[in-house]
């Protein structure tokens, strides 16, 4: 038996020992999903278990290297680990912006230091961290951003404004960009920091979307002092200052990288699949076809998409571990996610007519398919609209001229 | 295991994309196309691509092949499709070889792998009975009669059938027109007094057949699988087939595509060059992104062939589907990218539209395995 053989074989064992039945349902929703954080409570004995079992293992962050918390699997070894966790459809033990977006970021630019400090703390679900990277005047133009930071000793003294910070209402630290040299060509005065949700000035408002519900809030800076050093010589500041954007666009791979992983018509839209969910809703005609031949006709080929998708996302980062790096190809996966994704629950709400279309006395509930697919419009906006990941494809994979 | 090439197929996609450009590309195409050669493929280029292993390229070793298996038949398709080579490649080397290999006996395997590997017999394979695949509806009949089956009935569109040695028929043994079972395969010699071959030039310039088969004395050793259950076996030939026509298209996308990013890079007009346009580059991105979501629909397809070939049914399906909707999209984008020289003969962009028209009709376009998946997913 190779050595992979054995990982294999024992992953498998271990998993079935300690991966609780509850949590063999798949990780599909944000609601179901173990988040982390100092407010954070498990939602049931099985989850923290599971919690439990895999963080004594490092497998909450599997290929982080073991001194910051994690298991040190190879690129073979993480995917054979994800493949026995599908097998038996387990959830991830942890998931959250800590470990899918600035856990890679500090890998790749932070100090030892810095990395000593945060990274155990998201590989232990203590710490949830959050984004401040948009702004009321800086979308798609991210390096428009005028969140200003000043240098005042031995500290940073923020002031400005972060919109479309998901969850900042439960999360503990913030890594942000803010500009640190308002003379400089915009992106070379932007720096990328780290910030204590629990200091003074930090202010935030929950922000209603026509699904309802959601996490997204605004986020204030109000002459917010930031340390430069947490005891020792833990910097706030990740990368060189003015240099952030480096750090950000290492860390919007990531983003997309996530966001291109969804498995698009299971993942967002629900647990059933597509095709099966509209036989239960519409009916089957005598030789077994959807009693709907143009809906039939959608969904076939949005399955085959999906799969077709599910299948680029397997090579893609099979090629990226043979040593081919992704690169902006993250923005294929983002950009074919994100429409997957949409499609799939727009599928979904003609499926179901106006029985989907009616909400509670309450308004919108929470979880329903209404809600879905109106909270799924943003997917082709955030982290880089549908035109931002085009645009980037034409210019970096296709290298097709500027104007 | 990866969902990438390994070395040695990295290394035989390297010799094809060598030995296709330098011997085979679109230039040689036309020169077969333009002197009507009747064969519709050049002879001395096929028995090159024989000597190099080619020919039997998913036989065993055993056998003389070269036991590359269906992702190295992929690889070599997937560069014939961007050169737009035409040869027997398909008919003789994929879905001859895959009906001898997996489902002959041992004394077929004899008699014809060796052959199929050094090039001297073209094999062609006779389902369709209409102009739109339909494997199921088969009235060929296929009656009792001696010790063995009288065969007559017709057949349309039997690719490469009109130079074909030998062919493999799709008969009726027993039950209705539509029944999967009641199907069995046929090996015959295509020279048969009995059968009557009409030459169909396509629009893609490669060559068919229709083929009338009028009281063909057969015996129990022409049959290739089992009698009734012959559907089985065709499935297993026409998913391979699936497959690899999947990796055809998709060399086909990815060409007509660098031809046409290429054009975007040059061509100016307004004073700035096309490709600086945003409502062409997103259209490109778009493209570019399908070409992606095609290369790991069919390098799985193919993977899964070697891997599990019963199996392989659904993903075949999956990619022939996948592959050509993108092939569809990459060509019309690519003629119309082009301007009014996309429509002209003389650019290769029009060749590998027709091309991929072809390839998209054979053994089901999108809709048809679209259907087909459906109805295993029970909707």
């Amino acid at each position: 038996m190779s050595d992979l053989e054995q990982f294999r074989a024992e992953t498998r064992a271990w998993l079935a020992e300690n991966c609780p039945e509850e949590m063999r349902d798949g990780d599909i929703t944000a609601e179901n999903q173990c988040w982390g954080g100092r407010q954070w409570e498990f939602q049931s004995d099985a989850q923290k278990r599971w919690f439990e079992a895999a963080l004594a293992k490092g497998y909450t962050v599997p290929t982080w290297p073991k001194e910051y918390g994690g298991a040190g699997l190879s690129a073979d070894e993480a995917k054979i680990l994800t493949e026995e966790r599908d097998r038996i459809n387990a959830r991830k033990p942890l998931s959250n912006f800590g470990i899918s977006m600035l856990g890679p970021a500090l890998l790749a630019f932070g100090t030892h230091e810095q990395k000593l400090m945060h990274l155990g703390a998201i590989a232990r679900g203590e710490i949830r961290w959050c984004q401040g990277y948009s702004e009321p005047g800086a979308g798609s133009d991210l390096a428009s951003l005028k969140t200003k930071c000043e240098d005042k000793g031995d500290h940073w003294l923020i002031n400005g404004q972060k919109i479309w910070t998901s969850n900042a209402d439960i999360s503990d630290w913030i890594f942000c960009l803010v500009r640190t040299d308002a003379d400089a060509p915009k992106h070379k005065g932007i720096t990328f920091i780290l910030i204590d949700m629990a200091s003074e000035g930090i202010s935030v408002k929950p922000i209603i979307l026509i699904s309802g519900h959601s996490p997204f809030c605004e986020t204030f800076f109000d002459d917010v002092k930031v340390p430069k050093a947490y005891g020792d010589d833990n910097l706030s500041v990740v990368g060189e200052v003015n240099r952030g954007w480096d750090v950000a666009k290492n860390l919007l791979v990531h983003e997309r990288g996530m966001l291109g992983t969804m498995s698009p018509l299971r993942g967002a839209t629900g647990p059933e699949n597509l095709g099966g969910y509209a036989a239960g809703e519409i009916g089957v005609d005598a030789t077994g076809r959807l009693d709907d031949p143009s809906l039939r006709q959608k969904i076939a080929q949005a399955e085959i998409d999906d799969w077709a998708y599910n299948l680029t996302v397997e090579r893609l980062n099979d090629e990226a571990n043979a040593g081919n790096g992704l690169g902006a190809k993250s923005s294929m996966l983002k950009y074919a996610a994100s429409e997957l994704t949409k499609k799939g629950s727009q599928l979904r709400m003609d499926i179901g007519g106006t029985d989907a279309a009616t909400i509670g006395p309450d308004g919108i509930e929470y979880g329903s398919l209404a809600n879905t697919w109106l909270y799924n419009r943003a997917y082709s906006i955030l982290g880089g609209t549908t035109e931002v990941q085009l645009n980037i494809i034409s210019k970096r994979v296709l290298e097709l001229p500027s104007a | 295991m990866s969902l990438i090439l390994t070395e040695e197929q990295e290394m035989l996609q390297d010799a094809a994309n060598g030995f296709l450009t330098e011997n085979a590309p679109v230039a040689a195409f036309r020169e077969v196309r333009d002197s009507k050669n009747p064969d519709g493929f050049c002879r001395d280029l096929w028995k090159e691509m024989a000597d190099m292993g080619w020919a039997g390229i998913i036989v065993d070793e055993e056998f003389g092949g070269s036991e590359f298996g269906y992702v190295g038949a992929g690889v070599l398709a997937e560069q014939m499709g961007r050169n737009l080579t035409a040869s027997p490649f398909f008919s003789t080397s994929v879905l001859g070889a895959t009906a001898v290999q997996r489902y002959g006996t041992a004394k077929q395997k004899e008699q014809h792998l060796g052959s199929i590997c050094d090039g001297s017999t073209l094999f062609a394979l006779a389902v369709d009975e209409g102009p739109r695949h339909h494997p199921e509806h088969i009235e060929f009949a296929a009656t009792p009669h001696g010790n063995g089956y009288k065969l007559s009935g017709a057949k349309t569109f039997v690719a490469d059938g009109h130079v074909a040695d030998k062919l493999i028929i799709a008969a009726r043994t027993s039950g209705e027109a539509n029944d999967p079972s009641g199907i069995t395969l046929f090996l015959v010699d295509a020279d048969a007094e009995e059968i009557d071959r009409t030459h169909t030039p396509m629009i893609d310039s490669r060559n068919a057949a229709n083929i009338k088969v009028d009281g063909l004395e057969v015996t129990g050793d022409d049959i290739l699988g089992e009698v009734d259950k012959g559907y089985e076996a065709l499935e297993g030939i026409l998913s391979a087939g699936r497959a690899v026509l999947g990796a055809e298209m998709s060399g086909s996308s990815q060409q007509a595509f660098a031809i046409t990013t290429d054009y975007l890079k040059e061509r100016e007009q307004f004073g700035q060059k096309i490709g600086s346009f945003q409502g062409l580059q997103h259209r490109a991105a778009h493209l570019a992104t399908e070409i992606e979501m095609t290369k790991s629909a069919v390098l799985k397809s193919l993977q899964l062939l070697d891997d599990d070939f019963e199996s392989a049914s659904a993903t075949c399906s999956m990619a022939k589907a996948k592959s050509g909707m993108t092939a569809q999209l990459s060509t019309q984008e690519a003629i119309q990218m082009h301007g009014g020289i996309g429509v002209t003969d003389e650019y290769d962009v029009g060749l590998y539209f027709k091309r991929v028209h072809v390839a998209q009709q054979m053994f089901g376009d999108a809709g048809f395995h679209a259907d087909r998946l459906a109805k295993r997913s029970g909707y």
